[in-house]
């Protein structure tokens, strides 16, 4: 089972978490060109190893954290809160 | 090599000689025609394929741990072609009809029984929605029947037809020709066919890294050493991400687990395969020894652990209990998981890459097993020809960026939703 450390609730069991996908994936500018949306909408480093990602605790306090897990070994590294995490995101 | 008959195996029962191996063990060579990264069933059945049907003997299959070790051993083993978006429908139906004869094909039992799938239905809404599956599987000549209630519980008398039902039971869609097959098999059969028409398969032998000529891959490195080939295909599931970055590509992939179960056997309890969907997912059949082989959803966050968890074993047994309440104290015998590959729009990949002298075949999500005659065919078809087959048309790579994905589900770009 993976525990993930939520900063504002503590550590729970991530039965409580909905993942949320690549945490480096971020969208362009409407009206930047195609290709920037293709890669973005449909493309996905999917490494074996280090994985920054999403996850929401939506049977906790419901806020997006942001996750470094390895997803060879399930080892989490790292728990930050997603509005802190991602620079410009609460603007 | 000999051929498998009764006669045959009534020789061997008089005499008491050993059976021979059922394919050869060579040291890789330095250069093939083509390499196939990957001695699962795709793998594999694209080896035999190129062989047989497409004149190219000097073939390799190169498999990093042993043959089927990887999903083709450890999925839930149900073929099936009841799907709906153009495209799909053809190709897995193409499948099917390669199953029917593959036994005689390969001269190898691979145990295909149909005995027929249904696709349980909880609502109205749902046997609306299952007339609609049903009437274009038909018009694509594939079998199919809408079962009501009654129906239902004469077939499948162990399901939950009580007042308190979780699910409540409202018919079912039947495609009487779809069923399971034995994998092992599948793959020893493919192995043992392809190796006699000339292909090596090579154990142990695990690729890390590509040899390029120019813009051209040539060939392969591996833990055996540095192997060439004009053409190089990649069939190696969960992996596809990783040897695709090997290349320098950057695929519409995540890697994800799905964990199988089976219990302890029991007397025959249920004929046919069944199918769960839209409220939870699930599937069930019974195998030849008399477990219950059930499996559900995947456990929902990227990963190449190979190795379940707790969550997914909870829903999947709850669903279970649900829906066959009598299996409530029935033990676990065994579950283990599978590295998967889920694509962006849920189907699969077979096509040419941007690189020269490399192909893909991957992104085969939960449904792989059954489709491993079209694709090994398919990709054959493709590594020999240079051109898709018309079947494999609507799956190759660029489909993305072109907007014409192939979305079974309605889900988008969700990988693990499909
Ligand atoms: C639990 C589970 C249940 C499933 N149930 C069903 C089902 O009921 N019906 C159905 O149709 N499908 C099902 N599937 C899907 C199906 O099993 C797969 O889609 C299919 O087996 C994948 O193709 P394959 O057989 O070639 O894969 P694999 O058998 O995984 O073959 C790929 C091979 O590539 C090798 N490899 C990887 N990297 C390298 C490398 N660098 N060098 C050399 N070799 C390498 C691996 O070791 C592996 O043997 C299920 C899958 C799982 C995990
Ligand atoms: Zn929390």
């Amino acid at each position: 089972m993976l525990r993930i450390n939520c900063p504002f609730c503590g550590e729970r069991d991530h039965s409580e978490f909905t993942y949320g996908g690549d945490a480096n994936i971020a969208y362009p500018e409407l009206s930047a060109p195609l290709e920037a949306w293709i890669e973005a909408v449909y493309v996905r480093s999917n490494p074996k190893g280090p994985h920054r990602e999403r996850w929401q605790h939506s049977d906790g306090c419901r806020l997006w954290l942001i996750v470094e897990r390895d997803t060879l070994t399930h080892a989490i590294t790292r728990v930050e809160p997603a509005r802190t995490a991602i620079p410009g995101l609460m603007k | 090599m000999s051929r498998y008959s009764a006669l045959a195996l009534l020789k061997h029962a008089i005499t008491g000689r050993p059976w021979p191996r059922a394919w050869r063990d060579p040291a890789p060579k330095e250069r093939y025609e083509a390499i196939i990264v990957g001695g699962g069933g795709h793998g594999l059945a694209t080896a035999y394929y190129l062989a047989k049907e497409f004149g190219i003997r000097d073939v390799a299959v190169l498999e990093k741990g042993y043959i089927g070790s990887g999903n083709v051993g450890r999925n839930t083993t149900i073929v099936r072609s009841n799907y709906m978006l153009p495209g799909a429908t053809e190709f897995y139906d193409f499948s099917l009809k390669l199953w029917n004869t593959l036994a005689h094909d390969l001269n190898f039992n691979v145990m295909f029984s149909p005995r027929g799938q249904i696709l349980l239905l909880h609502s109205p809404d749902a046997l609306d929605s299952a007339a609609r599956r049903g009437n274009i599987m038909r018009r694509h000549g594939i079998a199919a029947r809408l079962l009501d209630r009654a129906a239902m519980q004469e077939l499948v008398p162990h399901l939950d037809y009580r007042p308190t039902a979780r699910f409540p039971i409202w018919g079912g869609l039947m495609q009487p020709t779809a069923g399971t097959a034995r994998h092992d098999a599948v793959v020893w059969g493919y192995a043992r066919a392809a190796s006699e028409l000339g292909v090596d398969i090579i154990q142990n032998c695990e690729v890390t890294g590509f040899v390029r000529q120019g813009g051209r891959i040539t060939g392969v490195e591996t833990s055996r050493g540095r192997i060439m080939a004009a053409k190089t295909g990649i069939a190696v599931a969960g992996h596809t991400s990783r040897l695709g970055e090997m290349a320098g590509l950057r695929l519409p992939i995540e890697s994800h687990l799905l964990q199988a179960f089976v219990s302890e056997p029991l007397k025959p309890l249920l004929d046919y395969v069944i199918g769960f969907g839209g409220h939870g997912h699930f599937y069930i059949s019974q195998s030849d020894k008399g477990g219950m082989v059930f499996g559900g959803d995947l456990d929902m966050y990227n990963s190449y652990a190979q190795r379940g968890n707790l969550p997914v074993v909870r829903d999947v047994a709850a669903l279970a209990v649900s829906l066959m309440p009598c299996l409530g104290r029935v033990r676990l015998l065994r579950h283990w998981a599978g590295v998967m590959d889920m694509t962006m729009d849920g189907s699969h990949i077979i096509s040419k890459s941007p690189v020269d002298g490399l192909y893909l075949n991957g992104g085969w999500c939960y449904g792989g097993f059954k489709a491993t005659p079209a694709s090994g065919w398919c990709f054959a078809h493709l590594m020999a020809r240079d051109q898709p087959d018309p079947l494999s048309v609507p799956f190759s790579l660029d489909r993305f960026a072109r907007g014409a994905i192939v979305d079974e589900a309605g889900s988008g770009p969700t990988p693990r939703l499909h």
